[in-house]
């Protein structure tokens, strides 16, 4: 209220600064329109206009050359329906896994008092810096001899112990479970397994939703690992099988684009929905703590 | 205390025990089995010797390591000095209570880093072509003295990358910021106002001190996340496995890759990855320390 007038004088540098971030988000979505409209082009009009086709039609924009014959080919064609579902089945059931075994044991480390607590802490903590790629070797010989290489199970067993999400919900455990209540429901007789899923659960549900989608997102866009564990084309994931398509259609960029566009957009969604829960999940560690 | 314990001492155990069985088999496992490897060498598929530090030597000696540790420190210095900037400016932009608009600000300038990295390959090799691509022909109709055949892919590997990591991350370095700043107590900024400093004083004096924590650990997950630089230049130079034109998209994380998964020589790859994570190591504790000492 008071500080208004001070305002209406900073009124041209308030204007900059819509102008600069009005350039800077252009710039930003500059490659996801410029995908956008490659992906409703033919072949031979790729490589003629820059955004869509220009023409006699309505904002100079040739409408009648669009076409969705790319997203035909890709689901009539290719094997990207089959592709979607792995995909979805995939993230969906990883991403359920791992936000319940991370709320678990998230739950484990933090509310209860045991020996070799703070040093079983550290060493799961401490594993973030080991580079991934550095284990892939040893984890594809740990599959192979159980037998797991090219099923779905050896691509979900690795996923649901990653350790920045142990590291979240023992964050949001420590910060927002409170030790009374768990006691009080102890003394009422209620039983372990109770108190965690009607109790804990439900206290750290916006943690909850954050890590759905963090793991969700992260699982969908992983490539190397289904690329060196699914060899069989039909259990392959989107990342997998567009990115095939790189080195089989190399200069059919419409074809690329539209493939791209068709893996980026479920994402996209699920974070336009969700961005609030999804950027206050991944900063609460790094912020607070 | 321990008399008024109402839980058996199983109890965290059973909430700890799916977590740990994978963590065990997958992470832990791993871990141990490639540090072992580190000090072995692989002859043909089934024997394998211990050589001690072998491996180790041989790296000393090996022109490829040295090439990709000189594309990682050159590529972690560039991400650094645009990467942090970028994403502090836009922040800084975005952080004012009057500013409306700012959720979708924030939700655009996000979007990027949900794109998975596979597909930033397919849009950036695209984007990048000579003469087709949507950068070069964009920069030539602006800018008529752009050459349109101006080789990105070809010759300005670095520069490349920099350009599709720029985009990929200023926005997801900028929410940590962004947090970091509306923390800052807004008192101390107009105190600064009534005593007349400009804003890059109170930038400098008020602000900056405030987020110097947030600062500190981005910049480390800068660097370290840089010095693991690898899914990217893999994918956009797939053709080569990732080495690119002279070698130049060949990184420390690659080299790793190819030698493990290519060359199968388990016993190398498990040297460079230990090296590797020694540096990382030493990068996190100097952090440590530096942020020590400035609290002090």
């Amino acid at each position: 209220m008071s500080p208004a007038p001070a305002h209406r004088l900073l009124r041209p540098a308030t204007l900059l600064i819509y102008l600069l971030l009005g350039f800077f988000a252009l710039l930003t979505l500059l490659p996801f329109v410029w995908m956008i409209c490659a992906a409703v082009k033919t072949k031979e009009d790729f490589f003629t206009s820059q955004f869509l086709p220009r023409g006699p039609g309505f904002l100079g924009i040739a409408w009648d050359h669009l076409t969705l014959h790319q997203f035909v080919r890709l689901f009539r064609d290719l094997p990207v329906p089959r592709a979607l579902l792995n995909s979805i089945f995939l993230a969906s059931v990883g991403s359920v896994l791992a936000t319940l075994f991370c709320a678990m044991g998230g739950y484990g480390l933090s509310k209860f008092k045991f020996s070799g607590r703070q040093a079983l802490t550290t060493a799961i903590l401490g594993t973030v810096v080991l580079p991934g790629a550095l284990l892939l070797v040893p984890r594809f010989e740990t599959l192979y001899h159980l037998g797991l290489v090219d099923r779905y199970l050896g691509i979900f067993l690795p996923a649901l112990a990653p350790a920045f999400g142990l590291y979240l919900f023992r964050q949001a455990m420590i910060n927002s479970v409170p030790a009374d209540i768990l006691e009080s429901a102890r003394i009422d007789g209620c039983g372990e397994i109770r108190i965690f899923f009607q109790i804990v659960l439900p206290i750290v549900r916006p943690m909850i939703s954050a890590y759905l989608i963090i793991s969700f997102i992260a699982l969908w866009n992983d490539y190397i690992t289904p690329q060196i564990m699914l060899q069989s084309p039909g259990r392959q994931p989107l990342s997998v099988v567009i990115f095939s398509l790189k080195g089989l259609y190399a200069d059919d960029y419409s074809l690329m684009l539209a493939g791209t566009l068709v893996s980026i957009a479920p994402v996209m969604l699920l974070f336009f929905l969700l961005q609030r829960e999804f950027i206050s999940g991944l900063t609460s560690g790094a912020v607070k703590g | 205390m321990k008399n008024s314990r109402l839980h058996s001492v199983w109890t965290p155990w059973l909430f700890l025990a799916p977590f740990l069985l994978s963590f065990t088999a997958f992470i832990a496992w791993p871990a141990v089995r490639s540090l072992m490897l580190a000090f072995e060498q692989t002859f043909g598929p089934r024997t394998i010797a211990f050589v001690g530090l072998t491996n180790f030597r041989f790296m000393l000696h090996d022109p490829f390591f040295w090439t990709a540790v000189g594309n990682t420190v050159l590529f972690t210095v560039a991400a650094v000095v645009t990467q942090i900037p970028a994403a502090l400016g836009l922040a800084l932009l975005l952080n004012r209570a009057d500013l409306r608009g700012r959720r979708l600000f924030r939700v655009i300038f996000f979007a990027p880093s949900i794109v998975g990295l596979a597909f930033v390959a397919i849009i950036y090799s695209i984007m990048l072509e000579k003469r087709t691509g949507f950068i070069n022909s964009s920069l030539h109709s602006l800018l008529p003295a752009w050459d349109p055949d101006f080789p990105w892919l070809d010759h300005y590997v670095m520069p490349s990358l920099i350009l599709a990591v720029l985009w990929l991350s200023a926005g997801f370095y900028m929410v940590y910021f962004l947090a970091a700043l509306q923390n800052v107590p807004g008192e101390l900024l107009d105190a600064a106002n009534i005593d007349g400093a400009s804003p890059w004083q109170r930038f400098r004096h008020v602000t900056l001190p405030e987020i110097r924590p947030v600062l500190n650990i981005i910049l480390l997950l800068v660097v370290t996340g840089s010095f693991q630089f690898f899914e990217l230049p893999y994918l956009l130079y797939n053709e080569t496995n990732g080495n690119g034109p002279d070698n130049k998209a060949l990184t420390i994380v690659t080299y790793l890759y190819q030698t493990g998964f290519r060359s199968g020589d388990l016993g190398y790859a498990s040297a460079i990855g230990w090296l590797l994570t020694l540096v990382l190591v030493g990068l996190a504790l100097i952090q440590r320390r530096l942020t020590q000492k400035e609290e002090l």
